[in-house]
């Protein structure tokens, strides 16, 4: 730890509930440096850069920036001293335009009292903020919503530039950018950094790590595992030092017996999402689907699903044509969704463990209308011990679980329907690593029992390490459909984000 | 201790009674020994019987409120069920038997549910503005139905639902606790009434999960336009009169009860139990500041503290 660094976080401390976030994470960081956090989904990364740009207040620990110790109750604080961060989640008013959003708070005001806005001055500025990031091409009058994500993630960037920060913090800005668009954001980290910014960038992507990093710093589940120097590491050291294990015992892949075709389907699309999807699930089979953020992955699961029943094309289910426009017509017939986001669309978070296990059973567990408590509170208690779930008491409120136990709820809900088709949307984000592994078992011991699995992830690793065959889509389409034995991260990347000539079947 | 303790805990997941209950409980223990000391009329058996019939309206009201809060709605609505369900009782007696029309105020009753349900799920229109709406035309059709104050024409109607005993106790206030029991088992013992619970806690997720929402939204929005009937029929049958302004502010005075009973505006929290203990405090404060002689007016700021009060102390940290 260098004594005299720019910015020195030391002793932070975090918890959330019962589950500890950051455990005594110290850091260091220099002007002038781009320090690259990496680590899994849920090791910690982005809490600590909540608390560096005062989103988020620890609960032990101190911060210091040139040689005063801060503290910041605000976000409103750290940008008076020189800190903005743009984070995964976007902070501007889709109603307003890009220059209303980059100046907010600060609009130029004209007239005796100040009181009327310059508007001229306003576009100008703007437009002149989004030329220099070298996106000259956006227009600072138009609104919001009607741009791309990675569009609306420039003006973020843009917003947080507009005050000439010291430092910088990234949240994970290359999931949603094109690659000519990270090229220019590169760039303009690379210049910043001659400006004498402090840039801290998080980033689970390894090959973005090893071109902009000066520094890497890893944490694993709420630790520093250690920073490092890029040129004093390569990409399996820095694998091993992320996930404490390796590769195998992760994902624990075994061979199991590929029977008949399960779910079919043929041409499917639905407007402005997806369009010629073509793929066969067997039992027993782990299909993994791989791309990038916007590809239309989840779009594909949830038609199947009948969340957002397809505009045409056809899917088959143990060779029986189904059209589902329902999720509960879905259901019926054995085919089962995890959400990617489980707060938003999988957890009733006013519930029990008991009553989420049980959303998707009820016909089960009654008669009538009338609910049989016994049967209820045996099932749901059988897959409770089963999972190793965490409390083992199905009275307890979902909210007050780790995430890796939420998860477990939701998996718990779908395994005690009868499930022949299991579609997993990201199962493992924000995840801690042991119930990670767990995780991975339970989808080898349902394959086992001749479920077909469609995995969907953007986690390379766990795409490679989990399926027999894997899926690869790009805007709306499918572009690869790759063996297992021929699949490795450069094919996957290739593919998702369509450069060279790979595409097609391997 | 040894012994009670996982009593105790049983009860409470039987019940589903949380902690915060108890400490309400514990309040209202408290105040209502506190009045029984500094008042003399306050625990006479004569005064918590009175207070017992006037707490039937909110008691009624606030169940159906209950379940559409649970769902994450609202209803406005129920006001001008209540009058217009209650002139309709009283009215239709002249033309048909007395049975026969307070069937049909009760069909009323649903079928408004049933318009706010549908327009609520079908179109999915805020609860707010759909309950606004047909709270407009339903004060309106009450009016239209009948300008002035009808009075029932059967004695029977009278001395049985309002005004009725059996023995020393009122016949009201039995049919209100018979309908608490009916809505606690529903609410928890019932597939629909667990689905409701779910929904207002994440409307999403129980999409997902293969359940229909539409139909159970339908569903909660039927049952509290039937309760808001089945109140205003009573309260008629009571008043001995039914007239086409009472109601106004009924939905608020639920709205308070079901807050104050740990109801969550939001929807997924709130219960049976909760919502009845709500009803009955707000029931002892009015009856306690007549009895003190506190003027209306004061009398609502008060309660408004109150409502605040419980509110934030029932806030989650």
């Amino acid at each position: 730890m260098n004594a005299d660094a720019f910015l020195r976080m030391e002793g932070i401390n975090k918890k959330y509930g019962g589950t500890v976030a950051l455990k005594d994470v110290s850091l260091s960081a220099e002007l002038g440096e781009v320090h690259v956090l990496v680590g899994e989904n849920g090791a910690g990364k982005s809490t600590l850069m909540n608390i560096l740009s005062g989103a988020v207040q620890p609960d032990a620990g101190s911060i210091s920036l040139g040689q005063t110790k801060v503290i910041m109750r605000s976000p409103h604080q750290a940008n008076a001293l020189g800190i903005r961060a743009v984070h995964q989640e976007f902070s501007l008013v889709p109603q307003l335009t890009i220059a209303e959003n980059i100046l907010m708070g600060k609009l130029p005001t004209r007239g005796r009292h100040r009181l009327v806005i310059d508007w001229p001055r306003a576009w100008e500025t703007a437009r002149g903020l989004l030329a220099e990031l070298g996106f000259a091409g956006l227009n600072a009058r138009t609104r919001v919503f009607r741009l791309s994500i990675s569009q609306q993630q420039v003006v973020e960037i843009a917003k947080a530039l507009a005050e000439k920060p010291s430092v910088l913090i990234l949240d994970e800005p290359s999931a949603v950018l094109s690659k000519d668009e990270l090229s220019l954001l590169f760039a303009l980290i690379r210049r910043l950094k001659s400006e004498k910014t402090l840039i801290l960038y998080i980033s689970h992507r390894l090959e973005e790590v090893f071109e902009i990093a000066d520094r890497i710093t890893v944490l694993r589940d709420g630790e520093v595992v250690g920073t490092v120097r890029r040129d004093s590491i390569d990409q399996n050291e820095l694998i091993r030092m992320m996930v404490g294990r390796s590769f195998e015992e992760i994902y624990p892949k075994r061979r199991t017996r590929i029977g008949d075709e399960v779910l079919s389907v043929h041409a499917l699309s639905r407007e402005g999402e997806f369009s010629g999807i073509e793929f066969s699930l067997h039992r027993g089979e782990v299909l993994g689907m791989f791309g990038l953020v916007g590809s239309g992955r989840t779009a594909v699961a949830r038609s199947i699903f009948g969340a957002e029943p397809p505009t045409s094309g056809s899917i088959r289910l143990d060779g029986k044509p189904l059209r589902p426009r329902t999720p509960r017509e879905a259901v019926r017939v054995g085919i089962s969704l995890v959400t990617e986001d489980r707060k938003r669309d999988g957890l009733v978070m006013t519930g029990t463990i008991c009553d989420n296990v049980s959303l998707a059973s009820f016909p089960r567990m009654s008669r009538g209308i009338f609910l049989n408590r016994r049967l209820q509170e045996l099932l749901v208690a059988g897959k409770v011990k089963e999972l190793a779930l965490r409390p083992q008491k199905i009275g307890a409120y979902v909210r007050t679980l780790s995430g890796g136990n939420q998860q477990k709820v939701i998996l718990a809900k779908w395994l005690l329907c009868t499930t022949k088709v299991l579609l997993l949307d990201e199962p493992t984000r924000g995840v801690d690593i042991g119930a990670k592994v767990e995780i991975y078992h339970l989808i080898n011991a349902l394959v086992e029992a001749g479920v077909g699995v469609l995995l969907i992830s953007s986690e390379m690793l766990e795409v490679l390490g989990m399926s027999d065959r894997i899926l690869v889509m790009r805007e709306g389409r499918l572009v690869g459909d790759v063996g297992r034995e021929k699949a490795s991260e450069e094919v996957l990347l290739q593919l998702a984000a369509g450069v060279g000539a790979a595409e097609g079947k391997a | 201790m040894i012994t009670t303790a996982p009593l105790i805990e049983r009860t409470r997941t039987i019940f589903r009674i949380r902690s915060s209950d108890f400490i309400f409980l514990a309040i209202f223990a408290v105040l209502f020994l506190v009045s029984s000391l500094l008042l003399e009329t306050f625990f006479t058996s004569r005064n918590l019987l009175n207070i017992s019939r006037q707490v039937v309206t909110n008691g009624l009201i606030s169940i159906g409120m209950l379940i559409v809060i649970l769902t994450g709605g609202i209803d406005l609505s129920v006001g001008c069920t209540v009058a217009l369900c209650g002139i309709m009782a009283c009215g239709l007696q002249r033309v048909m038997p007395t049975s026969v029309a307070i069937f049909v105020a009760l069909c009323v009753g649903l079928a408004i549910g049933f318009a706010n349900g549908f327009f609520i799920a079908r179109f999915k229109l805020q609860p707010f503005i759909v309950t606004l709406a047909t709270m407009g035309v339903v004060r309106g059709a009450t009016y239209v139905f009948s300008e002035t104050p009808q009075s029932p024409v059967d004695p029977l109607f009278r001395s049985l639902l309002g005004g009725g005993f059996i023995g020393a106790i009122p016949i009201a206030p039995l049919i209100m606790i018979g309908f608490y029991f009916l809505a606690w088992f529903f609410l928890n013992r019932t597939i629909p009434g667990r689905a409701i619970g779910a929904i207002g806690g994440n409307v999403e997720a129980v999409r997902l999960a293969g359940i229909s929402v539409k139909g159970h939204l339908i569903l909660a929005y039927m049952l509290c336009g039937f309760l808001a009937s089945a109140a205003g029929i009573i309260l008629a049958s009571r008043l001995g009169i039914a007239q086409p302004s009472v109601g106004a502010g009924f939905e608020l005075d639920a709205i308070a009860a079901v807050v104050i009973g740990g109801g969550v505006m939001s929807g997924g929290s709130g219960g049976a139990i909760g919502t009845f203990c709500g009803v009955l405090a707000l029931g002892f404060i009015d009856n306690l500041l007549n009895q003190f002689n506190v003027q209306s007016y004061y009398q609502q700021i008060v309660k408004g503290l109150i409502i605040l009060a419980a509110v934030i102390s029932r806030r989650k940290k």
